[in-house]
């Protein structure tokens, strides 16, 4: 049999999936750790060992498609004018590349800014600012200070058009790769961040999996073609939207809750529901994610305890969970070993528990809000983000939640409603899982079969 | 091409005006940054820096003007907003009011142009062309 295999170099596990396109089935999946401090084929090989192992029908494969979060995923530094503004729109555009935005800054870029710049390890910077015709000034002093730095750090140029030419005049000789694209907000609150994320694609593909030492995998699985939560999202997007005659799910969330990160992608467009609800802010994107980097299993586990008091963190154990959790100790404990694994009841219900929040919050923080103002001719509401209220699916996905048989208890946070009025979160939607872990390897392979990915997600989230 | 920002402040709806203003100052040669009706004063702040508008014109009809422009200009200074002119029209203040003391009061707030009820807005193009250019 001939299997299409997509390739997933996660930061823990390389993760494979093998299609056979002429039965139009999951054939079967294998993963093994990956290594990237040391040559990152070795895992790969182990992983191909054991699918070829487990499954002595594959004979040939026949392509492959390949994406990567390993070596820290993709780092990015956001600069922009204003910060609800042009930073947004910059930030919007790194995240829905599939980046994490370490660095965010508006306005002048000042010293200590620039030294942060220097010692925050960060693959690529992306410069915006000012809409086109406007503003030119910041972005022309912020070109003009990243030249004086010239890191070897690639950056996507994507603000004021009208700069563009000066800041070409800037960047002559530098040690730095540049680009200039469109601007990520071309007009007031217009959001464009399609080239952007192409330029950032682009560099990814050229130099970040290189400096990763992703790079040697090249020779045998060929070019590996976008980072891994960019695959998730354009999976997402495809069973939302359906292709050609076969429908899709319509409005849709996946979460991921990762041991230094959660991840929330929404599609849909997020308008308000009712009539009397004024949208503020900047245009939000149909395709959105937002990446919170203090809320995780293990890495980012002792940020939770400054995101949640004890008190509340109490309030996620379940109602028949009568440990006695003592809830610094546990959090010290897998940060400090990260590799932490439960092995009994009381430890599974406390990685639940954080698992929850991380749930929660994430979900808090991704969703739309209203905001009642109480104005001379009565109250008014104005509404800032995402309206999700309507969103028919919630997909779990990540090593916490397919793993975890309370996992739809997790998930369910995502409605809860206590004290949360103001926020626009899904009100009554369906729970499933991708318990076979194959979002990012369906984004790949809805590249060049699109239909196939959606039928195929249709079938194994569950 | 010179830009200007003009909306609607507070909670007013009349939205007339300010598509009539749009239209008038784009033809009169302005890049029109129309952040329209229901607009905060950090929304006009914001969509100023961005398009590094030359001026802002303030729309207000529904009587509750005076009380939406409280700190306007600090506001603006407190951006970097010094050099842009402050305009401000339409029914700005409750009633039939004198309006030289309406003026003064306005322009002690730091506007550089107060327009009473009914003044065209082609009276502000003569204006706009003398403070900031076209
Ligand atoms: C239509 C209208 C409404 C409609 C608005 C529909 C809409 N979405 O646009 C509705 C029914 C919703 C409405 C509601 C109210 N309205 Co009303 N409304 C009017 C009305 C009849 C016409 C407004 C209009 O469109 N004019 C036509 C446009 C072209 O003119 P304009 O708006 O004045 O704008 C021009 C000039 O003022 C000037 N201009 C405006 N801004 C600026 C700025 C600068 C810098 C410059 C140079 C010039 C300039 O240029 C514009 C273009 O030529 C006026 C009365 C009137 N005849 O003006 C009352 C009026 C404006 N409304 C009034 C009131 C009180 C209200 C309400 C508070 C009533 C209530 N109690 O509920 C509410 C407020 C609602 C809200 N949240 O804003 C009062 C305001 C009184 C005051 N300022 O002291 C008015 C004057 C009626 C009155 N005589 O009492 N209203």
């Amino acid at each position: 049999m001939d299997v299409y295999l997509l390739v997933d170099f996660g930061s823990t596990y390389t993760k494979l999936t093998a299609v056979d396109l002429k039965s139009e089935t999951i054939v079967g999946t294998s993963k093994a750790s990956t290594t990237v401090q040391t040559n990152v084929l070795e895992g790969y090989d182990k992983a191909l060992d054991r699918l070829l192992r487990d499954h002595p029908e594959i004979d040939n494969v026949s392509d492959i498609s390949a994406c990567s979060s390993a070596a820290g995923g993709l780092k990015m530094a956001a600069i922009g004018l204003v910060e609800e503004l042009t930073v947004e729109a910059a930030k919007r555009a790194c995240l829905g590349a599939g980046a994490i935005v370490d660095l965010v800054f508006s306005h002048h870029l000042t010293k200590r800014e620039m030294k942060k710049l220097a010692e925050t390890p960060i693959d690529i910077i992306l410069l915006a600012g000012g809409t086109d015709g406007g503003n030119q000034e910041c972005i022309i002093h912020n070109a003009k200070k990243l030249r004086e730095l010239d890191l070897d750090i690639p950056i996507i140029v994507a603000g004021n058009k009208d700069a563009n030419d000066v800041i070409d005049d800037i960047f002559v000789g530098a040690k730095f790769e540049y680009h200039i694209v469109k601007n990520v907000m071309p007009k007031l609150k217009v959001l464009d961040v399609e080239e952007a994320k192409h330029g950032i694609r682009q560099i990814f593909i050229s130099k970040i999996i290189e400096a990763k030492g992703i790079k040697k995998a090249e020779k045998k699985i060929g070019e590996i073609i976008m980072p891994t939560p960019e695959a998730v999202l354009i999976a997402a997007e495809l069973l939302s939207k359906g292709f050609e005659e076969v429908e899709g799910y319509g409005e849709l969330m996946v979460i991921d809750i990762g041991g230094a990160t959660t991840d929330v992608h929404t599609i849909g467009e997020g308008y308000p529901k009712r009539t009397e609800v004024i949208m503020k802010g900047l245009q939000e994107p149909f395709a959105k994610r937002t990446v919170e980097g203090d809320l995780g299993m293990r890495y980012s586990a002792n940020a939770i305890l400054s995101t949640v008091s004890s008190y509340e963190f109490k309030q996620y154990f379940d109602e028949d969970d009568k440990w006695e959790h003592d809830i610094e100790k546990s959090i010290k404990r897998r940060r400090e070993n990260t590799d932490f694994l439960p092995t009994n009841k009381h430890e599974e219900d406390f990685d639940n528990a954080i698992a929850k929040i991380c749930c929660d919050v994430s979900i808090s923080r991704h969703v739309g809000h209203i905001e009642v103002v109480y104005t001379p001719l009565g109250s008014m509401y104005y509404q800032t983000g995402k309206d999700l209220s309507d969103i028919k699916y919630v997909i779990g996905t990540g090593g916490v939640l397919i793993s975890n048989k309370d996992a739809k208890k997790i998930l369910r946070q995502v409605n809860k409603k206590s004290n949360k009025a103001l926020e626009l979160r899904p009100n009554n939607p369906s729970y499933l899982l991708d318990k076979s872990y194959i979002l990012a390897s369906m984004g790949l392979l809805g590249q060049k079969y699109p239909k196939l990915a959606l039928k195929l997600m249709k079938t194994y989230l569950l | 091409m010179k830009s200007v920002v003009i909306g609607v402040i507070g909670a007013d709806v009349h939205a007339v005006g300010n598509k009539i203003i749009d239209h008038v100052l784009s033809s009169a040669g302005y890049n029109v940054v129309n952040i329209g009706v229901l607009s905060s004063q950090e929304d006009f702040i914001s969509a100023a820096i961005e398009t590094d508008a030359k001026a802002i014109l303030v729309s207000s009809l529904y009587g509750h003007g005076e009380m939406d422009v409280k700190f306007f200009r600090e506001n603006c200074d407190e951006a970097g907003l010094s050099d842009v002119k402050l305009y401000v029209g339409g029914n700005i203040v409750v009633g039939k009011q004198d309006f030289n003391e309406v003026e003064k009061r306005f322009k002690d707030m730091g506007f550089d142009r107060v327009y009473g009820p009914g003044q065209k807005i082609e009276d502000a193009i003569t204006h706009l062309k003398e403070d900031i250019g076209i």
